[in-house]
């Protein structure tokens, strides 16, 4: 059996990998795809443990979250398109109007 | 009738209400009425009190009870007996005299209204002083009359020299004030009381000659008096403050304001008799100050400052007296000189007004015929002074040096040497006056005139005044025949003064003979000073010259005042300066303004980093939330 630990392991390299890409990438797209790699990060995480504890209710979170995701994808990649038509840009810092 | 004794100083305070708040808008005619009426009517109180005054002792008059708390006790109180009473007739009199010959001397002045408040502030301090019964109303009248004197020495402000020698006036004797604080709060100690006839009746009855104590506080005391009274070596104030108007050095620098300090020995005389080295210290003070400013009067050149000069050097015969133990001496050569100093001041005045300005005796000269009134109470003010036989000076003087003789030689000798130079000095300043021929400026000669009748009846006033005043103190001694029995029994202000200083018991067939022999030397050696003064300034004028070119380094150093100033400077008042430029730059500047702009930039810097959390970048906001939610979660597992 491969011990609970690796998957956790892994799923907290996953999510520290989004983490990071979404605090240093400056393309809006690939801050998306960050965001959706920490979603499934955690979803990995639900999985193992309704696995380890024998509970189907890790697995039915997890729909749930990939509900979200969607949903919540869906949404921000509109609110970009039409940011896009605007400034003509994807990178975070250009279209950043806070001073200072 | 003495229970209006509180009218005497509240109703030249009245004037000075009057004249300061609204005085300006008045005509001069009514703020001269208002200022004079209210110190006249002080003197007719003082008079009628003066008549109707009881041999046994008057209750104090109490006003108002001001501060009590706990064993501290002091009153708005008056205090009626001989010595105030004399105090407030000298004062009052020569005040009311003075303030009419004011009307006339100040009468362009622009500031007319704001002279006449201040000079009658200056007299309810001066009676609230002399009335107090206790040493804190004393002390207030102590340091209304400093700050009087302060006001009008800096008088005409817009001149830099009058305004530092107002400031002299009140620093120096501010020194003094000290001395006197301390002393009242040590008698306080001591007694349990301020109240100076408690005072005094304790000291006889708890201490011994010589305790310790009472020494110090009889210092203490005397600090003060040497301050105000301007004697060495806290007088440098007096020959400056004769920058004010000439009728305030009359009244202040002459005849009330620095005779405080012989008052206040004289209604501390009980502390003083039971401490024989204080007095001993006044003596040597009063004497070596006699003599010293008569060595500087010698030679001085403008008219006040020899006055200034003699006015310091009769202050120290009266601590003479005092210091060897005859008080009630001491308050009569106060009165006559209160007498002859106003008028000679008063006169000078007179001459100054007349000249435009002048004040320099070099620039004048054969002044007798364009003033004979001035010139005539002037001479009889100098005879006073010089203690010729029968002016009043010759009667006080003598009875001082009299006493000095019976205390020691050295003092006597000491206060001849200085009587004679007293009439030499004097006399020269009436030849070089008003002898001679004329060495005024062809200009000023023109408008050479008398004063007007208001600033000459005052003169005439002092001047008998100057003549009759001895008759209050003719020693019984005195070769009068059948009168000196009547005068010095009946009319004799030592006698009067006895419940108060004590009686020196003299009885006649005492040491008579000797007495007059005394009497006889002085009036001689006095006589000797004006023939001097004859021969350098009347028959032979360039004899002065050559003397001077003699001695000149030492005729010098003596017409600087031995460089005294110079010297004060040097110890005292430069490195005062330079601590105070300390304080101001280095202190106040970076020190104190440093801290407080440090507070304000410290938080400015707190704000400046502060301020870099807000980036504006939303990927730093995130990574703190993460690193927030990392660190609390660590924290809960």
């Amino acid at each position: 059996m491969v011990p609970l630990s690796y998957y956790l392991l892994l799923s907290a390299v996953l999510f520290s990998i989004g983490a990071v890409g979404v605090l240093i990438r400056r393309n809006v797209l690939i801050m998306f795809m960050s965001i959706e790699l920490m979603l499934n990060a955690v979803n990995l995480s639900f999985v193992a443990f309704s696995r380890f504890l024998d509970s189907l209710e890790g697995q039915v979170f997890v729909f749930l979250v990939m509900a979200v995701a969607a949903a919540e994808v869906a949404v921000g990649l509109a609110i970009i398109i039409c940011i896009f038509r605007n400034k003509a840009t994807v990178n975070v810092d250009e279209i950043n109007l806070m001073k200072g | 009738m003495l229970d209006y004794i509180w009218l005497v100083p509240f109703l030249p305070l009245f004037g000075f209400v009057i004249n300061g708040l609204v005085g300006a808008r008045l005509p001069r005619r009514v703020v001269g009425i208002i200022a004079c009426g209210t110190v006249g009517l002080a003197f007719l109180i003082s008079l009628t009190a003066f008549f109707v005054l009881p041999d046994q002792p008057v209750p104090d008059k109490v006003l108002y009870s001001w501060i009590k708390v706990g064993d501290f006790k002091a009153d708005f109180a008056f205090q009626i007996d001989p010595l105030s009473i004399i105090m407030i007739l000298i004062v009052s009199g020569v005040a009311f005299v003075i303030h009419i010959y004011s009307i006339g001397y100040m009468h362009d002045d622009p500031g007319y209204s704001r002279y006449f408040a201040y000079l009658n502030l200056f007299v309810c301090a001066m009676l609230l002083l002399v009335l107090a019964n206790n040493f804190l109303m004393m002390y207030i009248g102590w340091e209304g009359v400093g700050l009087c004197s302060y006001l009008l020495i800096g008088f005409w402000y817009e001149r830099k020299s009058a305004a530092d020698a107002g400031k002299k006036a009140f620093i120096v004797t501010r020194i003094g004030d000290f001395g006197f604080a301390l002393g009242i709060m040590l008698i306080f100690k001591t007694f349990g009381t301020i109240d100076i006839s408690e005072v005094m009746h304790l000291a006889q009855g708890r201490f011994e000659v010589g305790a310790p104590i009472l020494t110090a506080i009889t210092l203490l005391l005397f600090l003060g008096a040497v301050g105000k009274s301007a004697q060495i070596p806290l007088y440098v104030w007096l020959p400056d403050a004769m920058e004010g108007p000439t009728p305030v050095s009359a009244l202040i620098h002459a005849a009330t304001m620095v005779t405080a300090g012989v008052y206040m020995i004289a209604r501390c005389n009980v502390l003083y008799s039971l401490s024989p080295t204080s007095l001993m210290l006044v003596a040597i003070i009063g004497c070596a100050t006699a003599i010293y400013a008569a060595s500087i009067g010698l030679v001085q050149n403008d008219i006040k400052r020899v006055l200034a000069y003699s006015t310091i050097s009769q202050l120290g015969y009266m601590f003479m007296a005092c210091g060897v133990g005859a008080f009630a001496a001491g308050i009569f050569h106060l009165m006559t000189h209160a007498f002859f100093k106003a008028l000679l001041f008063m006169g000078a005045g007179s001459v100054i007004h007349a000249l435009a300005g002048e004040m320099d005796i070099r620039h004048m000269g054969g002044l007798k015929r364009y003033m004979p009134t001035t010139y005539k109470t002037f001479l009889i003010a100098a005879l006073a002074i010089g203690g010729i036989f029968p002016f009043a000076g010759f009667f006080s003087k003598d009875e001082i040096l009299w006493r000095a003789f019976e205390q020691n030689y050295i003092l006597w000798a000491i206060g001849v040497i200085t009587a004679a130079m007293t009439s030499f000095y004097i006399f020269r300043l009436v030849f070089k006056t008003f002898a001679g021929e004329s060495r005024v400026e062809k200009e000023k000669l023109v408008h050479v005139h008398e004063s007007p009748r208001v600033m000459t009846v005052p003169l005439v006033i002092l001047g008998v005044m100057s003549v009759i005043g001895g008759l209050a103190g003719v020693a019984k001694a005195f070769p009068l025949l059948g009168m000196s029995r009547f005068f010095s029994e009946k009319l004799n202000i030592l006698r009067f003064l006895e419940p108060v200083t004590g009686g020196h018991h003299a009885e006649v067939g005492e040491a008579v003979g000797l007495e007059r022999w005394l009497m006889l030397a002085s009036l001689l050696i006095a006589l000797l000073g004006i023939y001097i003064a004859y021969q350098f300034y009347v028959r032979n004028p360039q004899l002065p010259k050559r003397l001077a070119r003699r001695l000149g380094r030492a005729y010098n150093f003596v017409l600087n005042k031995y460089k005294v100033d110079e010297l004060y400077d040097f110890i005292f008042v430069n490195p005062a300066k330079r601590f105070s430029v300390f304080l101001w730059r280095i202190w106040d500047d970076r020190i104190i303004d440093g801290i407080v702009n440090g507070v304000a930039g410290f938080f400015k810097v707190c704000g400046l980093i502060g301020r870099r959390v807000q980036t504006g970048y939303v990927q730093t906001y995130i990574l703190l939330i993460i690193i927030g939610a990392v660190i609390i979660i660590w924290y809960c597992l």
